[in-house]
């Protein structure tokens, strides 16, 4: 059974793909190789793991505001994300997905949930964002928010 | 929703002011709607931090506004560069790296952008005053000015910031206004010795430890003693904007809104209280360290962000205290620097000093975004947290964390040696 999230789009567009979760915030720089789509922030749980293509649940950005360059260069070389999934909006990210859309006419669909649904979403389910920013996702039952990983 | 444009505004994104306008206005529009800002507002001064790292893109996009004709309508900064514009060539860097930062660095100072290539702004030219409305970029420099200065910014990402910089506009939001410049968490250093603090790497760790606890609230910090300097700031501030999100600090009888707790509150209670205390300050060392006590030490790199004069002042001091009279052959002692802080110390009388240590000296740039690491770099010392915190993942290196100290005893024994800290 699919499920479907009301989540507020804050770059519009549509994408599908498997969930990469998790629970800590990420700095693109230092912790997103813009040439392989591997998080490479060491102290990063999801340390490597490959963000290209997947939908990237994750709370928000963090640090270095060179993040939106690291974005931008993954979209122009086909390494970013299909898709982010935030608690909260990371203005630095949202900024290198309209710089990509100014400078290439594509970019990464960037979409905010409310905490419920945001740790509804589980590793590997199938997510799909629709242009008005809902979220579809196919897998698990999702998990009450006291069952959510740390 | 869309922000509100003002006639002005309007012009630019029509494109009646040509296409470098209107693409530098579109993202900034843009961003007021991410925001939710319900309008712009004016800035008077800006600081490029796009112009730093070289990736396609961010070539493409300043070739492409240059090409368009972009120019700075406001007095504007660059941060460090992808490239020592000088002596690329005595540090190895590829030949096809250096004819694109070149062009990276050419677009920039076409649009008219002034050449002053550091990370570190607030100590060189054109200083922002107490209250100035300004769009900057490059997380330790927001950090600092928000904070130290009372000038006022949010935390720009690269390439808003030279859209910022031809437009003259922002989204009016975030720091920009009084209302959210207010401190949020009191963090209260408990019984601290307060020797620690005599130490730049401890202002660093203090940094580091307030990253993840405040994210992107404002802290104010309560026990830091009167007498912390720019310098132990810009640590503090470099380290707290790497492990998290912090675009400004207050430290209660330092920083200039924050004379007391209740103008640093805004006459609010805080939100939460944390006490941090010695062992909390040690695991924040600790943390910063990938490599251990007694590994085989192949650089240190220090001035991240840029070194200042006092820096160089200390490191001479410390220095001519060793017996030594040069480091271990193994290891290359690196210090980053801008143009204007070493045209000064170029002058002083403790010059000589570094030099003949054999100190590496490179300008304009930064380690993480020119190749300035040799592939062969095993273990990398530094007292810089932002640094220490980046450096495994970029650069795939072991990390040791200590004084300025530790760093030069370590560089003449060729091995990592912290006894400074312990």
């Amino acid at each position: 059974m699919s499920r479907i999230l009301a989540g507020k789009a804050i770059i519009a567009g549509s994408a599908e793909g498997l969930a990469l979760v998790s629970g800590q915030p990420l700095s693109f720089w230092g912790g997103y190789c813009p040439k392989t789509g591997e998080i490479i922030d060491r102290r990063h749980e999801r340390s490597g793991a490959i963000g290209a293509g997947r939908v990237f649940v994750f709370p928000t950005g963090r640090g270095s505001s060179t993040s939106s360059a690291i974005l931008l260069e993954s979209i122009r070389a086909g390494t970013a994300p299909a898709a982010v999934v935030n608690l909260k909006t990371d203005p630095i990210l949202a900024l290198g997905a309209i710089v990509a859309d100014e400078l290439y006419g594509r970019s990464v669909p960037m979409v905010i949930l409310s905490e419920n649904d945001f740790f509804s979403i589980c590793e590997g389910d199938r997510v799909a964002i629709g242009p008005d920013g809902t979220v579809t996702v196919d897998g698990s039952q999702g998990r009450p928010p006291a069952a959510r990983d740390s | 929703m869309a922000a509100t444009l003002s006639d002005s505004d309007r012009r630019m994104l029509d494109g009646r002011d040509g296409r470098a306008a209107r693409l530098a206005m579109s993202v900034v529009s843009r961003m007021a709607e991410v925001l939710g800002a319900a309008e712009l507002m004016d800035v008077s001064q800006a600081h490029i931090d796009g112009c730093g790292l070289l990736s396609e893109a961010g070539l493409e996009f300043a070739e492409t506004l240059a090409a368009e004709g972009a120019k700075v309508c406001i007095p504007t900064t660059l941060n460090m560069g992808p490239l020592d514009l000088k002596n690329w060539r005595s540090f190895g860097v590829p030949e096809d790296f250096a004819d694109k930062a070149v062009r990276q660095a050419k677009a920039y100072e076409q649009m008219g952008c002034i050449p002053t290539w550091t990370c570190a702004p607030y100590q060189g030219y054109l200083t922002p005053r107490f209250g100035q409305q300004i769009a900057w970029g490059e997380s330790n420099a927001v950090c600092y000015a928000n904070s130290v200065l009372g000038a006022r910014t949010n935390r720009y990402g690269d390439y808003i910031d030279i859209c910022a910089a031809i437009t003259g506009r922002v989204p009016r939001c975030g720091l920009h206004l009084a209302e959210n410049r207010r401190g949020e968490i009191l963090l209260r250093l408990v019984d601290i010795d307060p020797d620690l603090w005599r130490d730049e790497s401890s202002y660093a760790a203090l940094g580091h430890l307030i990253g993840p606890k405040v994210g992107d609230k404002i802290p104010v910090i309560e026990g830091l003693p009167p007498a912390a300097g720019g310098d132990q700031l810009k640590a503090l501030g470099a380290a707290a904007a790497s492990s998290g999100a912090v675009a400004m600090f207050h430290a209660l009888g330092i920083t200039p809104e924050a004379n007391t707790a209740k103008q640093a509150f805004a006459g609010r209670r805080p939100r939460q209280i944390i006490d941090i205390r010695p062992a909390d300050m040690s695991a924040a060392r600790a943390d910063l360290s990938t490599a251990g006590e007694g590994d085989k030490l192949d650089e240190v790199v220090l001035g991240c962000p840029h070194f200042s004069f006092d820096e160089f002042r200390r490191l001479a001091e410390l220095l001519q205290a060793q017996a030594a009279e040069t480091f271990h052959r193994q290891v290359t002692f690196t210090v980053i620097t801008s143009r204007a802080s070493l045209a000064l110390v170029r002058q002083s009388n403790f010059f000589d000093v570094i030099e003949a240590f054999g100190v590496r000296i490179t300008l304009d740039t930064c380690l993480f975004h020119t190749p300035l690491v040799c592939p062969e770099t095993k273990v990398i010392m530094t007292n810089s947290g932002k640094c220490a915190y980046y450096a495994p993942g970029e650069l795939n290196v072991q990390v040791a964390f200590g004084t300025m100290a530790d760093c030069v005893r370590s560089a003449i024994r060729g091995r990592v040696c912290q006894e400074a800290t312990a």
